[in-house]
């Protein structure tokens, strides 16, 4: 059992008796689509926040509106920059701990990213171009959603048939992450998207659900995408990257364990809380209510497992910048935990609800947790994947972490401020006990706000520009070449 | 029973297996309720389905991400009540597929924006919001007045809306082409169309061939406007 809670590390006691060739290939496409997506999301997000400082920037056209550029930004960020980091990550490491080679071959995985780049690419064209299914974060129309389906399946099948033909007897714990979120995925996207389409020529459809059930069925889904996508994922990249790159074994097994089976069982319940005072019924409100209080504990067993494993490895954070990444992102990872489950409390969400607090805490998450935790992997991995002595160079990493993280601290604090002002404003009564503020008035207050924002998310992507250029060197320049280089994508087992 | 971890651990079907039980619970449990227990959604005198002006206007509504701006839903909370109007009843979404309640108030909740202001003012706010309201950070949409409504396919939408549970009529089906050009123009006769659709609001607009603008303004002008809450068949409902 303790050979498990080493973890990666574990496979060193085994005798390194036969070479195994794993399918890295694949996993360098995502890499280089992650790093591509994540400068197209961050730049649209960019985008939206300079328009909602200065309105005029939205052009008057159609196709660079508000309203369709912005699920063009979240589905670049959580679907395209995230989902490529997740597959991509998911297919080394369950090579690695299983010890065997990607199940189902070069030309199916292969099929699997370009299926999802295409997904990709055709989901933000059609929102710009007009088509949107009108659900947060589920914004493709039904014949997207169908190709999404057929290419997230296969994803299962290569996936779960890598950690069957395994080698390693223990399945280990960052592919019970990688499973949960591919299988919960799947049963999200399906259950969230059963609609009506006009014809089978047209790309509009009606969703099968209406009013109060399709509110609850969309956030169940959309609650979850965060749950599944955004948490479980990037743990289970987390559960690999972080003891790889301390060198050390997974702080707790037995936490590991109980803190994985309560955070997949509730959070499924949450959904319920973005849904508060509203039509939905009380019953259902109060038990959303009160598992996002309680999931507050399993988040935190994760932060601690995380953040842990660094014992006796501490040193390693001043000398190694892509670990400081990742263990910063555990330490925004428990920061958001803590603060969901604050404005999950009804009377907490009568303030912050439909106000940039939301979207504050969605960033603190978004750029602090999952973008950290990604780029504290990319950063091991390249030199990794291609071979590479080092990174180019380490005082850039150093540079990309302060000014994100200084950026990731701009955009938080100035939506906390901004949301809880339109909060307060919108609630506000004078002497006479009427309503003090106009709408209009809470929308001109936060403007400097707005500003700010837009720096902080700047910082953001000038730092995501740096580690680009240092990982395209990393890879490119002579200087950062390996003296003795094994053939590409030829690993000694338990390496 | 007890299950020791090692097992699940060293089978990968069998771990698959208790995660989709473990997921499956709370979303059972928060959902099928809310299609089988009857007062989830309180039948409500005066609701009914969208016209087909504004069932395109709604289409256009949701095209646009407009929801990503407003909400469609007036808490139960004093505030919101007097700033926008009675709080959102269950039954006022119950033919919106999908539901528009949004999560996020960049501009105003607009559940009852209906009625609120006149149909020349969306024109005019629609074209440039901040010729109206200065501090508006809305885009302009003076596009959706250039483009005219298409209109190829509305039967289909119709049918599609009524097989997901929106009680459109055979009537309705038939004389949606006629009912959407007569919303659109003040001038023609729309004793029609008010019988099959209370409180349509006509739109000043092009009846030969109605704009997206128009369909916007129809369906922006119905929301929130359907129930009488001075009915007194609506009498529970009074805060």
């Amino acid at each position: 059992m303790s050979d498990l809670a080493l973890g990666a590390s574990s496979a060193v006691a085994m005798p390194a008796h036969r070479t195994i060739v794993y399918n890295e290939d694949i996993v360098k496409k995502f890499v280089i689509a992650t790093m591509f997506w994540g400068v197209v999301a961050f730049l649209v997000g960019v985008v939206l926040a300079a328009q909602l400082a200065w309105p005029e920037l939205n052009l008057g056209i159609s196709f660079t509106n508000f309203g369709r550029l912005r699920p063009v930004h979240t589905s670049a960020g959580i679907f395209a920059f995230g989902g490529s980091a997740l597959i991509g990550t998911s297919f080394y490491v369950v090579q690695r701990t299983c010890r065997a080679r990607l199940f189902g071959g070069e030309a199916l995985a292969n099929f699997i990213f370009w299926g999802y780049q295409f997904f990709i690419v055709m989901a933000a064209l059609s929102y710009v171009m007009g088509f949107s299914q009108g659900q947060e974060y589920a914004e493709p129309e039904w014949h997207l959603d169908v190709w999404l389906t057929i290419i997230w399946v296969l994803y299962a099948v290569v996936f779960i048939g890598t950690v069957v033909m395994r080698e390693e007897p223990h399945i280990y714990v960052a592919n019970w992450f990688y499973m949960a979120f591919i299988l919960t995925i799947a049963v999200l996207h399906i259950g969230n998207n059963i609609a009506m389409p006009v014809s089978i020529f047209t790309a509009k459809s009606y969703n099968i659900a209406s009013g109060v059930q399709n509110a609850m069925i969309q956030w169940w889904y959309g609650h979850n995408a965060v749950g599944f996508f955004l948490t479980a994922g990037f743990l289970g990249m987390m559960y690999y990257f972080i003891p790889k790159a301390a060198n050390r074994p997974v702080y707790s097994y037995r936490l590991s364990i109980v803190h994985f089976w309560s955070l997949i069982f509730m959070y499924i319940w949450a959904g319920p809380h973005h849904l508060h005072w509203t039509a939905l019924p009380d019953w259902t409100q109060t038990l959303g209510m009160a598992f996002s209080v309680m999931l507050w504990m399993p988040s935190w067993g994760g932060m601690i497992n995380g953040i842990m494993t660094l014992s006796g490895a501490w040193d390693k954070l001043r000398t190694d910048p892509g670990l400081r990444f990742s263990v910063t992102a555990v330490g925004f990872y428990g920061m958001s935990t803590f603060e969901g489950p604050v404005m999950s409390v009804r009377d907490v969400n009568a303030l912050s609800h439909y106000t940039d607090w939301g979207i504050g805490h969605v960033h603190s998450g978004t750029l602090g947790w999952v973008a950290f935790i990604t780029f504290g992997a990319l950063y091991y991995l390249v030199p990794v994947l291609w071979q590479r002595q080092r990174l180019y160079s380490v005082r850039m990493v150093s540079w990309h972490y302060w000014i994100a993280t200084l950026g990731i601290v701009f955009y938080i604090t100035s939506m906390w401020v901004a949301g809880i002002m339109q909060g307060l404003m919108w609630r506000a009564y004078d002497a006479f006990g009427f309503l003090q503020y106009s709408f209009a008035e809470s929308v001109s207050a936060v403007h400097p706000y707005y500003v700010i924002r837009l720096t902080g998310g700047l910082f953001f992507l000038i730092g995501m520009l740096f580690m680009v250029c240092n990982l395209i060197l990393t890879v490119r320049s002579p200087t950062t070449e390996r003296p003795e280089v094994l053939p590409a994508g030829v690993a000694v087992a338990g390496e | 029973m007890f299950i020791r971890h090692e097992t699940l651990e060293k089978n990968a079907f069998l771990f698959l297996l208790l995660t989709l039980l473990t997921i499956a619970i709370g979303g059972i449990v928060e959902v099928i309720p809310l299609f089988t227990i009857e007062t989830t959604v309180e039948p409500v005198k005066g609701v009914r389905p969208y016209s087909p002006l504004e069932s395109r206007g709604r289409d256009i509504y949701v095209r646009e991400g407009c929801y990503v701006c407003h909400s469609q839903m007036i808490r139960a909370l004093r505030d919101e009540v007097e700033r926008y109007g009675h709080y959102s009843l269950a039954a006022e979404s119950m033919y919106d597929h999908p539901f528009q309640w949004g999560s996020k108030r960049i501009g105003p909740d607009l559940a009852r924006v209906g009625g609120k202001y006149s149909s020349e003012w969306h024109y005019a706010h629609l074209t440039n919001a901040q010729s109206v309201v200065p501090e508006s950070l809305m885009p302009h949409y003076a596009f959706l007045a250039d483009t005219p409504l298409d209109t190829d396919d509305l039967v289909n939408r119709l049918k599609a809306q009524r097989t997901v549970g929106v009680p459109y009529t055979d009537e309705d089906i038939a004389n949606a082409l006629a009912d959407l050009r007569t919303q659109a123009d003040p001038s023609a006769d729309n004793t029609a169309l008010l019988k099959r659709y209370p409180k349509a609001v006509t739109v000043p607009g092009n009846s030969t061939a109605p704009t997206e603008m128009d369909a916007l303004v129809a369906y922006l002008q119905v929301l929130g406007t359907m129930v009488d809450f001075a009915d007194p068949a609506n009498e529970k409902l009074r805060q």
